[in-house]
């Protein structure tokens, strides 16, 4: 996954020319930022803090599948979103990855039942997260019965 | 996960426009 980017470090302390011109194009604030910037320099996806290595490529897919989205290339960034859920089910870039999947799905194939079944799927795993209650106006009636019980 | 880390932000840029590909930024102030 990695061979998708060109990894580029740039330090508060040897590099104070390069961190403040590119610090200040992209509005970095905090230490460590890891940016997501598409080919045409581009932010796609933004992590602030320290986060661990698993977390970090789940994020970074999490980036890969915002930049496929943003390009219209809908089925590529459903299968980003879907691998970071499948390799990295236990972080917290799965459950947003989760959300998104069935957006682009949904936007793919303009049929409702994406979002549907990406909000049903919510009320099995992540039932805690933000991203499941952002999902929760997408299930149907019965299943929000089902839901509660 | 190791990452070859490279030190130009500028090059990174204009070889992810001609080759198609992402940069991955990090801003850091972690000891080298």
């Amino acid at each position: 996954m990695t061979e998708n980017f060109i990894p580029v470090r740039i330090h508060i302390r040897e590099q104070p020319e390069a961190w403040k011109r590119l610090g200040e194009r992209y509005g970095v604030q905090w230490t460590p930022t890891v940016l997501v910037v598409d080919p045409l320099g581009v932010e796609r996806h933004r992590i602030e803090g320290f986060i661990p290595a698993d977390e970090l490529v789940a994020q970074l897919m999490l980036g890969l599948g915002k930049s496929a989205f943003a390009r219209q290339e809908l089925g590529e960034a459903e299968r980003w979103f879907r691998e970071a859920v499948e390799r990295f089910p236990d972080t917290d870039a799965a459950p947003e990855a989760l959300y998104w999947a069935g957006v682009a799905l949904y936007k793919k194939t303009n049929d409702p039942s994406a979002l549907a079944h990406t909000a049903e799927a919510f009320t099995r795993q992540y039932r805690d997260s933000l991203w499941a209650k952002k999902a929760s106006v997408w299930l149907k009636p019965e299943t929000m019965r089902d839901a509660r019980a | 996960m190791a990452i070859a880390w490279r030190r130009d932000p500028d090059d990174a840029l204009v070889e992810a426009k001609v080759r198609g590909r992402h940069v991955l930024f990090d801003f850091s102030a972690a000891p080298m």
